[in-house]
């Protein structure tokens, strides 16, 4: 065999390399997976559907930090057992495996990843994707939410249940921020807030998402809720709360300079007393 | 031949290659800078280094100059060049004029998209994605005046110039080859190559449709992306009947296919480095092949899934999941395949090699990773989080850089007939490799956390701080990163002059490319065209006389 005076290629007995990236390989594979674990990342749950989803983060990481684990334990140990001038383990000839062989090789992990991937998606995944964008619940609150550099403007109905006329005429960032139609009816007793919202616990909510200028994305950590605003559509977004609690809305698509700061908070209160707050709002004209 | 005509307006493959390459390590010091600015700015509890305006055109910028002006002009158009006729065992490209042309519109194309830091209310700032109407309207952010018209300038000319690299490398890898050359001979690497110039020229034209679309918003009062009632400051647009979704649209569906244009290459390459240090074929060359063409047709039909919560039908949704998600079937082949050529090996320690050991880590890691985006419901999560920044850094950041390393440490000798230094190289790796994982993985952790990207001041929101405290190690690191990489900058240029002379063949290679001089002459081959006998895999052949047999050597 050549041995050229090549600085690298020359030291094929090369030193300590192959134990220092063995031990390297599989270190890092077990601190990277240990990171993953060490804490619950995630902020405490706060919604129904957020347990299907959480449940599907849970099953990756198992999945996937298993292949991961395995397959840095079995690149480190290559590296370390086939390093050249390793006695026995370098043969002088390489016999190449057959097709068969290489096909099996190839077959396995392709059963195996759609097996996991699919089975993420399809069986864990589409219950919950129903319960995220499927029909709305019969008893549903409604509210809506509307997007505006930088802040949350929320509507309720008021009294009449009836969300009333808006329009971007009408839009008056001091004392119109939703743009109501001041000769509407319906729109009288419509309830609107800066940046708060209030839902009650275990009832089904609809968020009904608008946005006057670009794109926001309503995102409720806790809730495991996302969901972007599109100027131009109406989007939906729905959840029930599993637990009463002050809880902060962020705003997870890049929408110009404060979008950092676009914050808002949602109250989750038993019944009564969302009932006791709503009785006290007035109506926007009243 | 005259200086000029050799060195600066060259047809010559190799210098335009050399070009690309040294032009993408200088755009890379602009990329790297704007890295280590935003985690200043991240780390920086109270108190401002960057205004929240100088921030978005950081990161917008950030984004845009290393996936178009780092990794593509490296990795995809420098390393191309250089490689694609050496290893067909070709002249030249198929059309070296058109070659030049690229190179030549691409420069202005980075000196455009320089300038805009200049530009009145400061650089783009809408983010690489460049989404409308932040983009489309002036009002909506200070970059979104002049700072977008030249991003989009520079964007259309870095385009033009990639579709006719692009159409070079295919026209040059169906009809430039060697006698003897099939294409179930070529080296994995040309086929990730070939792969990723054609998704190149598949998907590109749609997000040169959207630029213009865009430009045509922007300044001739059309409304492609624009809905009617949208308003700033209490004053209504007169725009009607566009939507943002359809500019959503048309980027990802280039979007997408590029993360495979730019990953592809840095696969190829680590097959290809992998086995000339293991000295075997690497495990399952046809089925590598097949996946590979397989992930190209996978990466055409799944744009969508960076749309999953924009709102669209559940039903698309769900389709835009099952079918993303398989692509880690075909990918997984690949992961194992690669692996699994260390099996009996003998295998050589060089720099190269641990750059190709690092990023078969690394695809481990970021691969794994796009299950959580994949999968519909766990993205409703993890859409806009930091667990895609750490994710996309790890496959188009991390798989990327490793493997162009691996690449420019191993064709260093053809390209200079020197050798890089040793000794430089490892610290380059071993600061590098462990480096950019520990950021990227940190990355995931927080965006586990739910910690939201593009957001001057994350500790505006109270449930991210225990997300803040892996905000100064990754920052520590990404500088220590960030040095390491002036290491290699100085073994580059400094062994390209007084590099130990390497000779023709100094890793004992079998691949074509290795039978040229090096650095080969103008028209590479001297007078014969080489005639190719086998593929470029032929190590410790049992029965063959020599440990390893150049493609060129006749079959017995
Ligand atoms: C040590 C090296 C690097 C560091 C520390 C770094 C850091 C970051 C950070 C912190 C962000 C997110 C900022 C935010 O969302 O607020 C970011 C965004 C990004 N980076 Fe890097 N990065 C590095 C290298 C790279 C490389 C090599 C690529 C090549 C593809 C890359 C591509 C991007 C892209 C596409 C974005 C998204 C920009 C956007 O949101 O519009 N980065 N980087
Ligand atoms: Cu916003």
């Amino acid at each position: 065999m050549s041995e050229t005076g090549a600085p690298q290629a020359g030291k094929h007995r090369a030193g300590k390399t192959p134990l220092l990236l063995a031990i390297a390989f599989v270190a890092l594979a077990i601190l990277v997976a240990f990171g993953f674990v060490v804490r619950r990342w995630q902020p405490l749950l706060a919604s129904d559907h957020g347990a299907g989803v959480d449940e599907i983060i849970s099953y990756l990481l198992l999945t996937t930090g298993v292949v991961f684990l395995v397959g840095h334990f079995v690149l480190g140990w290559c590296v370390w057992r086939f390093r050249e001038g390793n006695g026995e383990a370098n043969q002088t000839t390489f016999e190449r495996p057959s097709k068969r062989v290489e096909w099996a090789w190839a077959a396995m992990p392709l059963i195996l990843f759609v097996g996991v991937s699919e089975f993420g998606v399809v069986i864990l995944g589409a219950p919950v994707w129903e319960k995220i964008y499927g029909d709305a619940p019969k008893d549903a609150l409604h509210i809506e939410v509307v997007g505006k550099q930088f802040e949350w403007i929320v509507r309720y109905p008021g009294k009449d249940s009836k969300f009333g006329k808006v329009a971007p005429e009408y839009v008056n960032d001091a004392d119109n921020p939703i743009g109501l139609d001041e000769d509407d009816a319906d729109a009288q007793d419509d309830i609107v807030l800066r940046g708060e919202m209030h839902v009650p616990q275990g009832r089904p909510v609809v968020v009904s998402l608008r946005s006057h200028d670009v794109l926001h994305s309503f995102a409720i950590t806790h809730f495991r809720v996302k969901q972007d605003l599109i100027p131009g559509f109406t989007s939906r977004a729905q959840f029930r709360t599993i637990r009463s609690g002050k809880f902060e809305i962020a705003c997870a698509e890049l929408c110009g300079l404060g979008h950092y700061k676009m914050r808002g908070f949602i109250h989750v209160e038993p019944e009564a007393q969302f009932k006791t707050w709503l009785d006290q709002q007035v109506g926007y004209f009243q | 031949m005259g200086f000029v005509r050799k060195y600066i307006f060259s047809t010559d493959h190799k210098v335009i290659g050399i070009q690309y390459i040294v032009t993408a390590i200088i755009m890379a010091f602009a990329g790297g800078g704007l890295a280590g600015l935003i985690r200043l700015q991240l780390s920086n509890p109270d108190g401002a280094i960057v205004s929240p305006e100088t921030y978005l055109s950081l990161v917008t910028m950030h984004g845009t100059i290393m996936v178009f002006f780092v990794v593509s002009l490296g990795l995809v158009s420098g390393l191309g060049n250089f490689l694609i006729p050496l290893h067909v065992g070709a002249r030249d490209m198929a059309y070296p004029l058109l070659n030049m042309l690229s190179y030549w519109t691409v420069v202005p194309a980075c000196i455009l998209m320089l300038l805009s830091f200049l530009a009145e209310g400061g650089a783009a700032a809408a983010g690489w994605t460049m989404y409308p109407p932040l983009s489309a309207v002036a009002d909506s952010v200070p970059g979104s005046g002049m700072g977008t018209t030249l991003w989009l300038l520079s964007m259309a000319l870095f385009i033009v110039s990639f579709t006719m690299g692009s159409l070079n490398f295919v026209a040059t890898i169906l009809n430039m080859r060697a006698p003897g050359l099939s294409m179930m001979r070529l080296p994995i690497v040309l086929w990730t190559y070939f792969i990723s110039s054609i998704l190149g020229l598949l998907s590109f034209p749609a997000l040169t449709a959207a630029a213009i679309m865009l430009l045509f918003d922007r300044h001739l009062g059309t409304s492609f992306f624009l809905p009617a009632g949208m308003v700033f400051a209490d004053h209504v647009l007169p725009n009607q009947g566009g939507t943002p979704l359809l500019f959503q649209h048309l980027f990802w569906f280039l979007g997408h296919p590029e993360v495979y244009v730019l990953v592809l290459p840095a696969i190829g390459v680590a097959f290809d480095v992998v086995a000339t240090f293991t000295r075997r074929p690497p495990l399952g060359y046809r089925t590598t092949v097949y996946s590979l063409l397989l992930i190209a047709f996978l990466s055409m039909i799944v744009w969508a899934h960076h749309m999953f919560v924009t709102g669209m039908d559940p039903r698309v949704g769900k389709y835009f999941s099952v079918a993303t998600v398989l692509i880690t079937a075909p990918f997984g082949v690949l992961g194992v395949n690669l692996l699994l050529s260390l099996w009996k090996a003998r295998m050589r320690f060089t720099v190269p090699m641990m750059f190709a050991l690092g990023l078969i880590s690394a695809i481990g890691a970021g691969g794994l990773g796009g299950l959580y985006l994949g999968t519909q419901t766990s993205d409703v999560y993890f859409h806009e989080t930091y667990f895609v920044v750490g994710h996309f850094h790890l496959m188009i950041g991390t798989v990327t850089l490793l493997g162009t390393f691996a690449a420019l440490y191993y064709w260093f000798p053809k390209m200079f007939g020197r050798h890089m230094s040793t000794a430089l190289g490892k610290i380059h790796f071993w600061v590098t490799y462990p480096g950019m994982v520990a950021i990227f993985i940190m990355m995931h952790y927080q965006g586990l956390g739910g910690m939201l990207r593009r957001s001057y001041d994350p500790s505006v929101y109270d449930y991210n701080t225990p997300n803040l405290v892996l905000r100064l190690p990754i920052t520590v690191i990404a500088f220590v990163v960030l040095a390491a990489q002036l290491v290699f900058v100085w073994n580059f240029f400094k062994s390209s002059i007084w590099g130990e002379k390497a000779p023709a063949n100094p890793w004992d290679s079998a691949s074509i490319e290795w039978q040229a001089a090096s650095p080969p002459p103008h028209g590479n081959w001297g007078e014969a065209i080489p005639a190719v006998h086998r593929w470029p895999y032929d190590y410790r052949l049992p029965g063959a006389s020599e440990e390893y047999l150049p493609q060129t050597t006749e079959r017995a």
